[in-house]
């Protein structure tokens, strides 16, 4: 609004002549006034509210319409750059260990306190979000990328095909995501990859379903007919016509699956089977040998879920804004109730 | 109304045999397979000579569809899941002997989490954007974004310094202690029912006030009914539909839960099966565990799609 008022002003003196009768031409001189007056102007109307980049619109709404949304955006930016600047910001190593002070209380020294072997827990919080950032972020983009080849392939050529690829897709959805990543690490064992990969898989074929719908609606649209007859190839069409008609729909997934990946990260380590020892993973600290001394040393289960807790939630309101704001099909039941019709 | 069921039990079994034949391949996968583990184990003679045999006793000669049909013919008719690795145990008998507390953990978690969570979500509906509904939908929220394992291990941990009381773990057998039995399961059944409890309080909560917005919402409140009738009968009756399909889509996160809580709570049920069988490399019980589950999740599918109809007059005569 704010960027449309200088060149809508001489045009709004204009409307109100138009619409006449208006109780005082100053107050049309606000911008909310204006735009209203300029869209009964009609096609004539030169002022066209800005085009804004996609990007742009999507933060200027997420603060206007959704401020508890922007609010787990921000969580979301504060782990992002916690994750990537840990290194500055740990005052100690994740395994720089310091026997004598073991098990220390919070401090103004270590303000989180030492785990069993002495090592700085607020350290390992701030490294745990890095890692927590890296499987993140890739097992999303990995598991989005198996969900858009799944939907699409098997929402565009339907069919057979289809059929047999949905049967697969139901029968593998009949396994708790939980008993197929436990499955999955006893097959190939833990490590930071093996979890990347297979929270890639188990969440790429759970969200499939979702981009296979978008797909199969996108095909019946005209221009895709059009594209057809004018002789463009399938993987024209599928990049340069499907694509980017279900951008929505896979920025929606990608975002609400992170929190979903983090959290059975963090499940899998507590359970042993995630991110062996040394590495500082949320799960895993609040798991192994440190179990043993949370009695003497509270504070050692208390940081880890604490941080996941409040990533976990940061991530799920921004998740629901985005879908809200982006795929507004998708609201739904589990988003948030507008109230309104 | 039969002949629906019996539909849809058809339709079960291309899913089942799929499933199982997921279950098989992952088994069949693993890179140091049970025959390395068995060489390495009795160090007796020729390696090459001892696995050729061993393969030929465990059946693992022959081709893979074959391999797949005895085993799973096996599962159909006998019921016989294979033996464990180590114990030597049949494994459906593990599983039984197991499947009690999950199942008893799991029904506990499920009642308390609706018992939170329609009350809540009801609330919240018909006092919209009041105090009650703030503090309702912050609860909502934070059930889903708490991690049951650490709520979990919370409570283990902080009572336990600050008073010196933590939550009884002794597992008594419902038939001779009700009570203690009872009690075992009350604090990881609460813990896990909160988890659930956020989704289905949202998902309450936004059906409510859909339905609130109805005609037939309006003609019971001009009929002048009381407020009791109108939530209860009219209104809570039309919007269960999601969430009973909501209840049946939890509970494939109900039993990866309960894996967790037992875990925390060391109740052995099939979660901790699960867990031991995983870190000894028992892959019989795995994959007896998993086809055990998978049967579960499409049997409580079943059960959601039949109480449509009981619901949903409108299903029913469809």
């Amino acid at each position: 609004m704010r960027e449309n008022f200088v060149t809508v002003d001489h045009n709004s003196d204009k409307g109100s002549f138009m619409t006449d009768g208006t109780t005082s031409a100053t107050h049309s001189r606000d911008a909310a006034a204006a735009s209203s007056l300029q869209t009964e102007e009609g096609p004539n109307n030169t002022v066209v509210p800005k085009a804004r980049g996609f990007t742009a619109d999507f933060f200027i709404r997420l603060f206007r319409e959704k401020p508890l949304g922007a609010f787990g955006g921000i969580i979301v930016l504060i782990l992002l750059l916690t994750g990537i600047f840990a290194d500055v910001l740990a005052p100690f190593g994740f395994n720089e260990m310091s026997p004598l002070n073991r098990l220390k209380m919070p401090s103004l020294e270590h303000l989180m306190g030492t785990d069993q072997l002495g090592r700085d827990m607020l350290s390992r919080i701030i490294y745990g979000a890095r890692l927590s950032v890296i499987v993140g972020l890739a097992a999303t983009t990995l598991s989005t990328i198996i969900s858009v080849f799944i939907g699409v392939t098997s929402g565009f050529i339907g069919g057979k095909f289809d059929m047999y690829i949905q049967r697969l897709v139901d029968a593998w959805m009949i396994f708790p995501a939980l008993v197929m990543l436990i499955v999955f690490v006893s097959v190939f064992g833990p490590g930071m990859w093996t979890i990347i990969i297979i929270l890639g898989i188990q969440y790429g074929i759970g969200g499939s379903r979702i981009i296979r719908g978008a797909t199969m609606s996108t095909k019946e649209n005209m221009y895709i007919r059009a594209a057809d007859s004018i002789g463009a190839s399938v993987p024209r069409i599928l990049v340069r016509h499907i694509l980017p008609n279900i951008m929505a729909p896979i920025i929606v997934i990608f975002t609400t699956r992170i929190a979903a990946v983090i959290l059975s990260e963090a499940t899998l380590s507590f359970l042993g089977l995630g991110i062996p020892a040394p590495a500082p993973s949320w799960g895993g600290m609040l798991s192994g040998a440190g179990r043993a001394f949370m009695l003497k040393a509270p504070h050692l289960a208390l940081f880890p879920g604490l941080a996941l807790t409040i990533v976990v939630y940061g991530v799920n309101i921004f998740g629901d804004a985005a879908r809200d704001l982006l795929d507004p099909r998708l609201r739904g039941g589990l988003g948030s109730y507008s109230g309104k019709k | 109304m039969y002949a629906y069921i019996l539909r849809r039990l058809l339709t079960i079994i291309p899913t089942l045999i799929i499933a199982s034949f997921i279950v098989f391949s992952l088994i069949r996968l693993v890179p140091g397979d049970v025959i390395d583990m068995m060489v390495s184990q009795h160090d007796i003679g020729d390696a090459e000579v001892t696995r050729a045999t061993l393969e030929k006793a465990m059946g693992l000669d022959k081709p893979i569809y074959i391999q797949f049909g005895a085993w799973l013919g096996k599962i159909a008719l006998h019921g016989d899941f294979g033996d464990s690795l180590w114990k030597g145990t049949a494994v459906a008998d593990e599983i039984l002997a197991r499947a009690p507390v999950t199942f008893e953990l799991g029904l506990i978690a499920l009642t308390i989490g609706l018992l939170l969570a329609l009350p809540i979500g009801i609330y919240s509906a018909i006092r919209q954007d009041t105090i009650g509904d703030y503090i309702g939908r912050t609860v909502a929220i934070l059930g889903m974004a708490i991690p049951a394992f650490w709520l979990g291990t919370m409570i283990m941990v902080y009572p336990a310094s600050w008073w010196g009381w933590s939550p009884s773990i002794k597992l008594v057998p419902f038939s001779e202690d009700p009570i203690g039995n009872l009690k075992t399961f009350l604090v990881p059944g609460t813990v896990l029912g909160f988890a659930l409890a956020g989704v289905t309080m949202r998902m309450t909560r936004a059906m409510m006030l859909e339905v609130l917005r109805q005609d037939y919402i309006r003609t019971a409140w001009a009929k002048g009914l009381k407020e009791k009738v109108v939530i209860l009968r009219h209104a809570l009756k039309n919007s269960l539909i999601p969430v009973v399909t909501l209840i049946g889509l939890q509970v494939p996160i109900l039993v990866g839960g309960t894996i967790v809580i037992e875990q925390i709570f060391v109740l052995p049920g099939m979660g901790l099966l699960m867990l031991e069988a995983v870190n000894q490399r028992d892959y019989p019980i795995i994959a007896g565990v998993m086809l055990f589950i998978g049967l579960v999740v499409l049997f409580v599918n079943l059960m959601v799609d039949m109480s449509y109809g009981w619901l949903d007059p409108k299903v029913r005569h469809k």
